[in-house]
């Protein structure tokens, strides 16, 4: 009573450092300070110590201006030990030039003005740290100290504000984009200021036209134009050169050959008639083709840059350190210092570093990652364990006897690499429509060039060159970038992260679409499927399991939790497979059949449940069968939609699956899967197989989680990895679905039909568009200013299809 | 109409100078990440 009042009569009291509610119980009568969590106290601790309180200040404004979110600290409170290691400083925070350590990590849960500040005042907070900057977009934070400071304090430090550091992979990697980006950019640039002053000239040239202007003068422009065109040309626009000439080298069509034809064609044109004072030249329409077709490269590469930036977020934060056991001492040391002979220890929920035979200790393994298998498996000592598995129940130690590349999951990644590297490129849509195009101008170009030869005009050749420039298919290579770069930007927005523009037209024909079971079309989690007896009876076993850290137990807990209170007694956990207690004076006993009858004396039936292929567990209380329980992956609650979708557009479904036949039957045959496209019992090279014959004779999707997934992941036409994999399937896939479900698998075979139509709206805009200027060009009416007109108005057409589509909006309406 | 011979040149120089200006800032990073600074500049009137 005195509780509800006080309660009630106390508004929603706000965290200090977070701004979320506080729960009632953690409330601290007449402090001034309040936090929801033990994160945000420690956030506010190190804050506040640093005089930094401004953070809070900063952060209101953000509120207000909605681009903070409200979240609560998430501190691990790990120890960071692993970092001081000679060989891991060397890796990740090397002395620069100054002498002074520099070390990149990624940040989680960075996202706003406030956080920048904050972890920009990192200096502020530890002695050497000279300098700390944030790059939020890539929540990438460039820390920069004396040698001698320890890079765990620094870890620490940040974990302790809230934003848990990974070490950032591969600096090789993020160099040469880098160095790719300000190339593409300098490009740009060039060609930018190429095009704005031929321009100028130009617009000068063609007033000319109209009023006077003197011989001398033009002649000035014109050599001046050239010079400019020229420089433009084969400065930024050698890339166009160069893709044609490796082109025509391997014999693929490519966009880039009709634009070379018609750069290089328009150039010598331009070059020997200011040479000769004969002719047109047509250098502003040439410098704005360069302009704009390496704008829409870029901004293809950008956007493909924050995919990948998401993608290497989720790289780091796989774990890098394992725990090495020297005597009696245990100790954080990175994975790569580890060698064969090293005890290592696996405590609950960390996932196995290194394979190993188990040498101290008992517990149960989830394998379901390696082998899609996805009943946990129970290990002790002499048991082998692989790289890969997670430890669900209790500490182990683990003698090494092989890491990194000797792994099992090492060489299942050599797989990976090797499927991914001969996989055939694909020719895209607007490139095999430039083999025809490029064969159409030739000839009609010719066909200009003959006939007006015949008819004796000295202009023939102009006529030609004219047909050439103005059919360079400037919007065709505009068309693709634009439409792909904005299916791609907002694919990200939505959590379906897409590695290379040319996976959405690698999707755009329906075929064989095969998804893993285990973690893909199941949750991957050990969950209550089927309870057979009083439901009302599920709160009180799971009081008494609640105290078991046995997986089934765990779930058991998960299913009946509730607000009520028991008062259990008495509890005993059993080797042989059960629980016995006292819950409110009632005597219950939870376990495997075998377990619970030895209690009672009475087999229960749990045929049903083994039918289903289901572990079954048997609850008695006071002697009497109550309820029988089936355990299980349950399925994913979007799985049967997302398939249903994918049907409607014409795929055909199948499942590959390392998980027992019977259990991927079962789960098939709920989801209405022909039973002739389902596969279980898979080793990942049979995967493979299966994917690789498949896709002789049309596409074929994987979808999967696992390792045992990733060759077939990089082997097949597109690969899907799912929320909640491994790396190895995140390395292997070409899209990632970063939120839970299935629903994004057809959201992206939608958006990839709906980016290949805007594109192929594009093209026929544009071709559209060159019927219109080739005959003009063709019948000797054009001029340079007519060309200058239509090139930004079919430009500017391409841009307005792209932004207009349609791509990934409905799929967020529905 | 002379002029031109010096405006024009004059105005190339311009160019080119900004040009120079512009591939000097991309290869010092200034253009790397154009989200973050915006934001802290918003901070950067303390003390």
């Amino acid at each position: 009573m005195t509780m509800a009042a006080v309660t009630t009569t106390r508004e929603r009291i706000a965290c200090t450092h977070c701004g979320l509610p506080v729960p009632r119980g953690l409330v601290e009568e007449g402090a001034a300070e309040q936090f929801c969590c033990n994160g945000c106290k420690t956030a506010f601790a190190v804050i506040h110590q640093c005089k930094l309180d401004r953070y809070y200040e900063f952060r209101e404004r953000d509120f207000a201006a909605g681009t903070a979110q409200l979240q609560p600290a998430k501190i691990t409170g790990k120890s960071y030990r692993e970092f001081d290691d000679p060989t891991f400083l060397a890796l990740h925070a090397p002395v620069m030039a100054d002498g002074l350590r520099q070390a990149d990590f990624y940040l989680e849960g960075a996202h706003c003005a406030s956080c920048v500040w904050l972890v920009e005042k990192l200096p502020m907070m530890i002695a050497g740290v000279t300098e700390s900057r944030l790059d939020l977009g890539k929540a990438l934070v460039r820390v920069r100290f004396a040698d001698g400071v320890a890079l765990s304090q620094i870890a620490r430090t940040l974990d302790n504000l809230g934003y848990a550091p990974h070490p950032a992979r591969s600096s090789t990697a993020r160099q040469v984009r880098q160095r790719d980006e300000r190339r593409q950019m300098i490009r740009i640039g060039v060609a930018g200021a190429c095009m704005g002053n031929v321009m100028l000239l130009g617009a000068a040239l063609y007033a000319g036209l109209w009023a006077s202007m003197d011989e001398v003068h033009v002649q000035l422009f014109r050599w001046l134009s050239m010079a400019l065109g020229v420089l433009a040309v084969v400065w930024p626009g050698a890339v166009f050169f160069r893709g044609a000439w490796a082109a025509v080298r391997t014999r693929t069509p490519h966009l880039d050959v009709p634009i070379a034809l018609a750069l290089g064609a328009g150039t010598v044109a331009g070059f020997v008639n200011t040479l000769f004072n004969t002719g047109e030249i047509y250098f502003d329409s040439i410098t704005t083709l360069v302009f704009m077709l390496l704008v829409g490269r870029f901004l293809q590469a950008r956007q493909q840059a924050t995919a990948d930036d998401a993608i290497e977020l989720l790289y780091s934060l796989t774990p890098i350190s394992a725990r090495r056991v020297v005597g009696e001492k245990v100790d954080d040391v990175p994975i790569a210092s580890l060698n064969k002979g090293d005890v290592v220890e696996v405590r609950a929920g960390e996932s196995v570093p290194v394979d190993g035979e188990i040498v101290r200790g008992e517990t149960t393994l989830d394998e379901s990652l390696l082998s899609g298998e996805s009943r946990p498996k129970r290990a002790t000592v002499e048991a082998i364990v692989c790289a890969g598995t997670t430890n669900l129940s209790s500490t182990i130690r683990v003698q090494v006897l092989a890491t990194g590349e000797e792994t099992r999951v090492g060489k299942l990644m050599r797989l990976v690499t090797e499927c991914a590297r001969k996989k055939a490129p694909i020719v895209l849509f607007a490139d095999k429509l430039a083999g025809y195009f490029l064969v159409a101008v030739l000839s009609i170009a010719a066909a200009v060039l003959a006939f007006w030869l015949s008819r004796g005009d000295h202009n023939a050749v102009d006529y030609a060159v004219a047909v050439l420039i103005i059919a360079c298919p400037c919007a065709l290579g505009l068309a693709t970038p634009l439409a792909v770069t904005v299916a791609i930007g907002r694919a990200a927005r939505q959590g379906i992260l897409i590695k290379g523009g040319e996976t959405l037209e690698r999707l755009s024909k329906p075929g064989m679409i095969y998804l893993d079971k285990t973690g893909t079309l199941t949750t991957g989690r050990t969950e209550l499927v089927r309870f057979d007896g009083d439901r009302s009876l599920l709160p009180l076993i799971a009081a008494l399991e609640a105290h078991s850290t046995h997986v089934i137990a765990q779930a058991f807990a998960a299913a009946g939790r509730s607000e009520e209170r028991f008062e259990v007694q008495h509890v005993q956990q059993d080797a042989r497979g059960g629980i016995t207690g006292r819950v409110n004076g009632r005597a219950v006993v939870v376990g495997s059949p075998a377990f619970v009858a030895t209690h009672t004396g009475v087999h229960a039936d749990v045929q049903a449940i083994l039918n289903d292929s289901l572990t079954p567990v048997v609850v008695a209380i006071d002697g009497q069968v109550m309820a029988t329980a089936g355990f299980g992956h349950a399925l994913r609650p979007d799985a049967g939609q997302a398939l249903a979708r994918l049907r409607e557009r014409g795929w055909t479904i199948g499942v590959l699956s390392g998980d027992h036949p019977e259990i991927v039957a079962r789960v098939a045959n709920e989801l209405g899967i022909d039973a002739a496209q389902v596969h279980g019992g898979l080793l990942p090279e049979q995967k493979l197989a299966i994917v690789e014959r498949d896709m002789k004779s049309r596409p074929v999707v994987m979808v999967g989680d696992g390792v045992n997934d990733a060759a077939a992941l990089a082997a097949a036409t597109v690969g899907i990895a799912v929320q909640g994999g491994a790396e190895a399937s995140l390395a292997a896939a070409n899209i990632y679905l970063n939120k839970p479900g299935l629903a994004g698998i057809a959201d992206v075979v939608d958006a990839s039909g709906k980016t290949l139509a805007v594109i192929r709206r594009s093209l026929a805009a544009s071709i559209a568009y060159n019927c219109i200027t080739v005959s003009l060009a063709a019948t000797g009416l054009i001029t340079p200013l007519i060309a200058a007109i239509f090139m930004p108005i079919s430009s500017i057409t391409m841009l307005t299809l792209a932004m207009s589509a349609r791509t990934f909006v409905k799929a967020r309406a529905s | 109409m002379t002029v031109i011979y010096v405006v024009l040149p004059l105005a190339l120089i311009f160019a080119g100078g900004a040009l120079w200006a512009f591939i000097w800032s991309v290869k010092r990073g200034q253009f790397d990440d154009l989200s973050t600074p915006p934001l802290r500049m918003l901070h950067d009137d303390d003390k």
